[in-house]
């Protein structure tokens, strides 16, 4: 049965999460953001526009703030990106549109174009208007066709958004109770809060979007799908992050980052043991690791193989961690986790790098790090697996590579006409903004395949 | 050793800044705190017959979040009894006897009312008069004001009478709200006028409340227009003061008003020909003390450029403001972006393209122009825009628009994410084809970056030629008719 009542009432509103985990970024007060709006020069092709994967035309929804028109602001913003209100939190904006300012070619500092763009969506929340968009406002009537989104994260969401408004049906179907996906589940609180995520996806349940929740699809149902809906879209992003391969994996507390951030996002783990270590150094780690500060750990270590150099988190992420008083274990491997049924443990060997890049034993000595628990953060697996499954073994439905289902990058088609894909399934694994642009294109051209309203987008 | 002191129609005056007559001027005890702050002198709010002001009084433009870039007021004149400006008059004389007091006078168009108020504010001690002949609201509803200064035989007549009473020097002020200023500028000085002053304010209503929809400012849920003055109204005064100062018949000692809030502001006015300045909405903004570096910058420049008084650049750029028909046709310049000092903003392009020649283009990545073809006036040469053919704004913008990005991520991507914070891709510089550049200033006037573009001389080979010249040359033939034959 699809549901349509309110994501945002079901989040468990949890007031010491809410407190230790306050914003990174705040929000922008009226005056403050008119004024940071009319430092925006107003550049033409603007390097931020190309920068953003949505290309959100910045520099007109920061003038819109500026004159005084929220309302048309907002609607730029959605124009581009339909989850413009989680992108403005979550959006590693110093790499994005802020790294492209032009500012920083006269030594100054760059417009903080996130922080209008909440101010401009929270604007939109707060004048209670209806989302500015409608179902058909593109096709002008529905066009009778449909289409099975697997995931409700934020390729589909953004795929779904595209397809209500041509006129094509769209049913979601998603694994977890709540919609979002790792907007919802996975983001650090202080970026965006899981309360945030839900109200968003509410303003888009207003453009007809059907959701199904706590549904695994599988082989059978995915046979089903292909008879009841035109063509089927693959937002299913990535697997559950990878196994370490050590003896006392199983152990209590031990746990991956997604989970464990999913947890305290839940309301179901407030408090972390005095010491923890995070294994891994991308931006998953690092969130893991400031949000175990957050829930009150004394020392947070961050073990990886490799030098800071090598590190996948963004420099300004290793900052905030080092800030909050992180320690980071370079070129430090987990040989085992100690413990009597949980974690007491984590034995760590040194190794060195060697020219070719692999890994060796440096001394063959050991540390033990006594720690209470231990975050998995070493990267997620792919699905591979699982689209062999959905495909019952039969020969391949979609064409893959290094674990990533192939597509078109202009219409997120696959190497089958009926499925398009798009988010981390096939683009490895980035940002939610990322998920967002292969989502659109993908509904557009799937509207377009569809033979329904060409699309203007 | 350079100085402001300064010799205006007869008054001596320690400094050409005056206050004009407005709010600040409104009693002795501000001026005194005036003269104190560094003022020269003072125009009396004006005196006349005792007014009621409404409330509110005041609004303003504001752009770009910049307060008061523009000024409008429906104040009328003193509202306080003439006997007590009278009285506060002579006391400032009493303890400033160095600093001018001017007192703006203003009364009904009756011979005997001006010769008694003539009489009074220079018994009390003034230094000269100005008679308010601009105030475009309430007052010239009342046959007085702008009403008299609109109507070169009325601004003549009054003066006359004035002239025939006063002792000390007549000062004329004029309003802006008149077709040619210089009318009753000639009128005055017909009359036997000492100097004048300009301008006044201009008519104006400065904006409405999108909520309530009154127009500002706001009297009971009405308006009445009001008088505009501020940075904005410069430009207007400059060029007036300029028609008057080039005018034989009219120009006088001129005190100049309009917009001056600076020393660079002052400059421009005495460099146009005025001998002293007035200034009142910086003062109504900032307070008083604005003066300080009006005083001390004007002194700086004045060393810097050499001259020891006021009267030694007074007037210097009249000779340079000519009539269109004078200017060198075969004068050129062509804009040229410094590469280094470029932050890719590109509103040289689109301001290029929407607003001015299409002379600047996208095209650095793909070589540019090769081999422009040189002409010497392009506009006259080609009559067509963008000749080479190069991509307009919209298809620059739906380029990138179709482009995927993603967001680098160290450990997908070859590059590290990081940004070159040095210097913009050159793809993004935009470049001026020299050949089609009309040399019109548009792009150096909207980069935000001081210096980038800059207007280069290009020699065109061909000796000068006005417009004049040009016509009687050809006898009026060629450029005078519209259509070829």
């Amino acid at each position: 049965m699809s549901e349509t009542s309110s994501f945002y009432s079901k989040a468990k509103a949890t007031e010491e999460i809410a407190q230790r985990f306050a914003d990174l970024r705040p929000p922008l007060s009226a005056k403050a953001a008119v004024a940071e709006a009319l430092r925006c020069l107003y550049c033409f092709d603007a390097p931020c526009m190309g920068a953003c994967p949505t290309h959100i035309d910045v520099p007109r929804f920061i003038k819109k703030i500026a004159s005084g028109n929220l309302e048309g602001s907002a609607r730029t913003i959605l124009e581009a990106n339909i989850l413009g209100a989680s992108c403005s939190r979550a959006c590693p904006v110093q790499v994005l549109c802020e790294g492209a300012c032009v500012m920083h070619y006269q030594n100054q500092k760059p417009i903080e174009i996130g922080r209008l763009q909440r101010f401009a969506m929270d604007a939109l929340y707060a004048s209670g208007d209806l989302h500015p968009f409608s179902p058909c406002d593109l096709s002008g009537r529905e066009t009778g066709k449909g289409v099975a989104l697997i995931g409700a994260g934020p390729a589909s969401l953004a795929c779904a958004a595209e397809l209500r408004r041509r006129g094509v049906r769209a049913v979601v179907f998603d694994a977890r109770p709540l919609p979002g996906g790792l907007n919802t589940y996975g983001i650090a609180e202080y970026k965006l809060p899981l309360a945030e995520s839900l109200r968003e996806i509410d303003l888009l349940t207003q453009l007809g979007v059907e959701f199904h929740f706590e549904t695994s699809v599988d082989a059978a149902m995915l046979a089903e799908l292909e008879v009841d809906y035109d063509a089927i879209f693959l937002g299913v992003g990535l697997a559950g992050i990878k196994k370490l391969g050590v003896a006392g994996e199983e152990l209590e507390g031990v746990v991956s980052a997604l989970d464990f951030i999913a947890a305290y996002k839940c309301g179901d783990l407030l408090r972390v043991p005095e010491r923890v270590a995070v294994i891994g150094a991308g931006n998953t780690a690092t969130d893991a690791a400031i949000a175990a500060v957050r829930l009150g750990a004394r020392e947070v270590h961050v073990v990886y193989r490799r030098g800071s150099e090598q590190m996948s988190a963004f420099a300004f992420e290793y900052e905030h961690a080092r800030q909050m008083g992180v320690s980071f274990l370079w070129y430090r491997m987990p040989a085992r986790i100690i413990g009597e049924g949980k974690v007491e443990a984590l034995e760590l060997v040194e190794v060195r790098e060697r020219e070719d890049g692999s890994l060796s034993p440096a001394t063959g000595q050991s540390v033990l790090l006594e720690v209470g628990l231990v975050v998995k953060a070493i990267g997620q697996g792919t699905h591979a697996e699982f689209v062999q499954e959905m495909q019952g073994g039969k020969p391949a439905k979609v064409r893959m590579e290094k674990g990533r289902i192939l597509v078109n990058r202009e219409t997120g088609q696959t190497s089958n006409p009926k499925y398009f894909a798009g988010g981390d399934c096939t683009n490895g694994g980035r940002e939610v903004v990322d998920a967002v642009a292969d989502g659109k294109r993908a509904g557009v051209g799937m509207a377009t395949w569809l033979g329904g309203h060409d699309g203007d987008a | 050793m350079a100085t402001l002191e300064t010799t205006f129609a007869g008054i001596r005056s320690l400094n050409p800044f005056w206050l004009a007559s407005g709010p600040p001027t409104n009693c002795g005890e501000q001026i005194m705190r005036a003269f104190d702050a560094g003022w020269g002198g003072a125009v009396w709010k004006t005196i006349g017959a005792q007014v009621t002001n409404v409330s509110s009084r005041y609004s303003s433009l504001d752009w770009n979040g910049q307060r008061m870039v523009g000024f409008n007021n429906i104040e009328l004149i003193s509202d306080r009894p003439p006997q007590v400006n009278l009285r506060e008059i002579a006391e400032v004389k009493r303890r400033y006897p160095r600093h001018v007091v001017i007192a703006s006078l203003m009364v009904e168009s009756r011979r005997e009312a001006w010769h008694q108020m003539v009489s009074r504010a220079e018994d009390a001690g003034a230094d000269g008069l100005e008679l308010n002949f601009g105030c475009p609201h309430g007052m010239s509803e009342r046959g007085m004001g702008s009403a008299i200064g609109q109507a070169p035989e009325y601004c003549g007549q009054i003066t006359e009478w004035v002239k025939e009473k006063a002792r000390t020097p007549v000062i004329v002020k004029l309003t802006p709200n008149i077709t040619d200023i210089r009318l009753p500028a000639r009128a005055a000085k017909g009359a036997g006028a000492d100097a004048l002053s300009a301008v006044n304010t201009i008519n104006s209503i400065t904006g409405i409340d999108l909520e309530t929809l009154e127009p500002r400012p706001k009297v009971d849920g009405q308006s009445s227009h009001g008088g505009y003055c501020g940075p904005a109204v410069k430009p207007i005064a400059l060029s007036m003061v300029q028609q008057i100062m080039s005018d034989p018949q009219a120009a006088l000692p001129l005190s100049g008003i309009g917009g001056i809030g600076s020393w660079q502001d002052a400059a421009e006015f005495l460099l146009l020909g005025a001998g002293t300045i007035q200034v009142c909405t910086a003062v109504m903004h900032y307070g008083y003390r604005i003066v300080e570096d009006m005083c001390d910058g004007l002194l700086a420049w004045m060393r810097r450029k050499g001259f020891a008084t006021i009267s030694e650049f007074r007037g210097l750029s009249l000779p340079r403001m000519q009539e269109w028909k004078n200017l060198n046709l075969n004068y050129r310049v062509v804009a040229r972006i410094h590469e280094e000092s470029c932050i890719g903003c590109q509103l040289c392009y689109t301001a290029c393209w929407d607003g001015a020649h299409q002379c600047i283009h996208l095209d650095r990545m793909q070589g540019g122009l090769e081999e422009p073809v040189k002409g010497t006036d392009p506009r006259f040469v080609q009559h067509q825009p963008n000749p080479q053919g190069k991509p307009a704004p919209a298809m620059v913008l739906a380029e990138s628009m179709r482009r995927i990005t993603v967001t680098p991520i160290p450990r997908l991507d070859l590059h590290d994410g990081g940004l070159n914070r040095d210097r913009p891709p050159l793809g993004r510089i935009p470049r001026v084809d020299e050949d089609e550049c009309v040399g019109c200033n548009l792009c150096s006037l909207v980069c935000p970056v001081p210096e980038c573009i800059t207007m280069e001389r290009a020699d065109t080979g061909v000796a000068r030629e006005t417009w004049e010249e040009r016509s009687a040359r050809d006898q009026g033939q060629k450029e005078g008719e519209i259509w070829e034959s």
